[in-house]
């Protein structure tokens, strides 16, 4: 946003945000919920609209989009229903689609991003639409017709609905992510932008600073990254503030946002396509959802993101840099909680975890549960450090892809590889005296006062015996030797 | 009362092509159907709660458990045209 933007006008942002759920069916048939099956392989007569079908709703469902409304501190209704939201598109078989209108299941929760509180509006369940393959052209309107796969009918979702709390780009992200980071903890949701699990839609408008009142607003949908919920953002507060600058009026419809051009472009106006004529759905009973349940789903929320990153800080003394690291991937602060209960240092395993080992796993492009290491290895590496049995460079070097890989336990690679550390200090004063001896230049230097050459004695130390020396015992014995020469 | 502009509102949502005798022939007849419904309104409704369901049951669900009961051929067959295995459609225009 360009700086003559920024005083005139204040941005209000609001995000709608459909999570696919990860149940084995869909919401209302038995159908698998499976991604990447042939067309229509996951299809039958409730998923196609046919006459005379009845809707079962799951229970999973219900239950995931209480736990979604626990975790962001809901109310979560006593009773509700489903409706029907009615409009023609070939993805939608029925012509219309089950959804919650007005009696959603969770409302008024909230979500804090860096210290601001977000307020959620509410959460409510509905079904996914099929999958539209224009064929003819890749763009719409130079198709000449549509193949339609009903594969993603049914499949659960529920939109959480922020209220326009949002003022920057950066807002929008920050929500966003930490959303999603809740809905992978709480194991909903996988929050996969790209492929679709996970869709934001942008409500944006501008008003004048100051202003008590909103401005017309738009909605920008296929945002289909985080990079790119900035960039619609910000392309839209600059189209939005050319056409108030030139006097203009900001139509309200739905946008889409164009990922090669970085720009959004109008889809359809929202005031003649949206009348949706919503009723409640007749083939579907409502929901009394007793205190009882609710309790038992309470008890299934795990210790979410933002609680770990204050204990994270507080108990282990984690920087916050840290903290973000291991908390982005649920398995990886489980491992790392699972580290420290079986007696590691705090600080330490936060460092093999954040340093070698995510540098692996980035290279590697896998998960710390698809390694073989268990929590039990990393200790037992810890502690052999710790002992001086293995040096921090053999430890990287040669034990860590061992035990990543193949699982192998530390013990045994350190006596297979013989990469026990020389901690024999007799055997290491032959060395460091002979080094010494060799190099009496470096000497005088050290002498004068040279730390720096203290580096060149422990590395030739270390190459006479394959890395094998203790670094600690190298460096105390070319202390005793300064001291008696 | 209904007017010939609903009328021709509704018809539009629901993609439904009049012709002009029509449009005149379901303004009468829609508004015939609403005054009679028209007359549920003489009943004093005070502090009776809006009834969305008319079945007293409540929480009808069923357990997450996959059930493959239909091939895809048989649920193509009802397609008017089909093409690898989707459905194929008119062209979408807005």
């Amino acid at each position: 946003m360009s700086a003559a933007t920024q005083t005139k006008y204040e941005v209000v942002i609001g995000l709608e945000v459909h999570a696919q759920l990860k149940t084995k069916t869909k919401i209302f048939c038995s159908c698998p919920v499976n991604f990447g099956n042939d067309p229509n392989m996951n299809a039958c007569p409730v998923c196609l609209g046919m006459p005379g079908v009845l809707p079962v709703l799951n229970k999973q469902v219900v239950a995931y989009a209480i736990k979604t409304g626990l975790a962001l501190g809901c109310q979560i209704a006593k009773r509700c229903k489903f409706d029907r939201k009615q409009y023609f598109y070939p993805d939608l078989p029925k012509n219309y689609q089950i959804s919650q209108y007005d009696e959603p299941i969770c409302l008024n929760g909230s979500l804090d991003i860096n210290g601001k509180r977000i307020a959620i509006q509410r959460i409510h369940m509905e079904e996914d639409a099929g999958k539209l393959v224009h064929a003819g052209s890749d763009r719409l309107h130079g198709s000449d017709y549509s193949l339609v796969d009903y594969n993603r009918t049914g499949t659960p979702l529920i939109e959480i609905v922020s209220m326009p709390d949002m003022r920057s780009a950066e807002e929008a992200r920050e929500y966003a992510q930490t959303l999603r980071g809740i809905l992978r903890y709480l194991d909903v949701c996988d929050g996969n932008l790209e492929e679709g699990s996970m869709r934001c839609d942008v409500n944006l408008s501008l008003r004048p600073i100051g202003s008590t009142t909103f401005g017309t607003r738009t909605e920008t949908k296929n945002v289909n990254s985080f990079k790119s919920l900035v960039r619609a953002v910000e392309s839209e507060i600059e189209r939005q503030s050319e056409i108030l600058d030139s006097g203009g009026r900001i139509v309200q419809e739905t946008r889409l946002f164009d990922e090669n051009t970085g720009k959004t472009f109008s889809m359809r106006s929202k005031e003649e396509a949206h009348d949706y004529r919503y009723f409640p759905e007749p083939d579907l009973v409502p929901l009394e959802i007793s205190q009882a349940w609710i309790k038992e789903i309470k008890e299934t929320v795990p210790e979410l993101p933002h609680e770990k990153k204050t204990r994270y800080q507080e108990e282990y003394g984690l920087s916050l840099d840290d903290t973000k690291v291991l908390i982005d991937d649920k398995n990886m602060a489980e491992f790392y909680e699972a580290v420290v209960r079986l007696g590691a240092n705090a600080k330490k395993a936060a460092n093999w975890l954040i340093g070698p080992i995510t540098a692996y796993l980035k290279e590697n492009k896998t998960d710390i549960i698809d390694c073989c290491m268990t929590p039990k290895q990393l200790v037992d590496l810890l502690k052999a450090l710790e002992n001086g049995i293995v040096n921090d460079n053999t430890a990287k070097a040669e034990i860590l892809e061992e035990i990543l890989v193949n699982g192998t336990e530390v013990e045994e690679i350190i006596n297979k590889k013989g990469l026990s550390q020389i901690t024999d200090e007799s055997a290491l004063k032959t060395i460091v005296k002979e080094i010494i001896e060799q190099n009496p230049e470096q000497l005088k230097q050290l002498k004068e006062g040279k730390e720096k050459v203290r580096g060149f004695f422990v590395g030739q130390a270390m190459k006479k015996t394959n890395g094998k020396a203790s670094p600690a015992i190298v460096n105390k014995l070319i202390d005793e030797f300064l001291k008696s020469s | 009362m209904i007017t010939k502009q609903q009328v021709e509102h509704v018809a539009k949502l629901a993609r439904l092509n009049l012709t002009e005798e029509e449009k005149e022939l379901y303004t009468e007849q829609l508004s015939k159907i609403l005054d009679y419904i028209d007359q549920l309104n003489e009943v004093n409704t005070n502090g009776i709660e809006p009834m969305t369901q008319p079945i007293p049951t409540v929480n009808v669900m069923r357990e997450d458990i996959v059930k493959r009961q239909f091939e895809r051929e048989d649920m193509l067959k009802n397609a008017p045209h089909e093409e690898y295995g989707f459905f194929r459609v008119p062209k979408i225009g807005e």
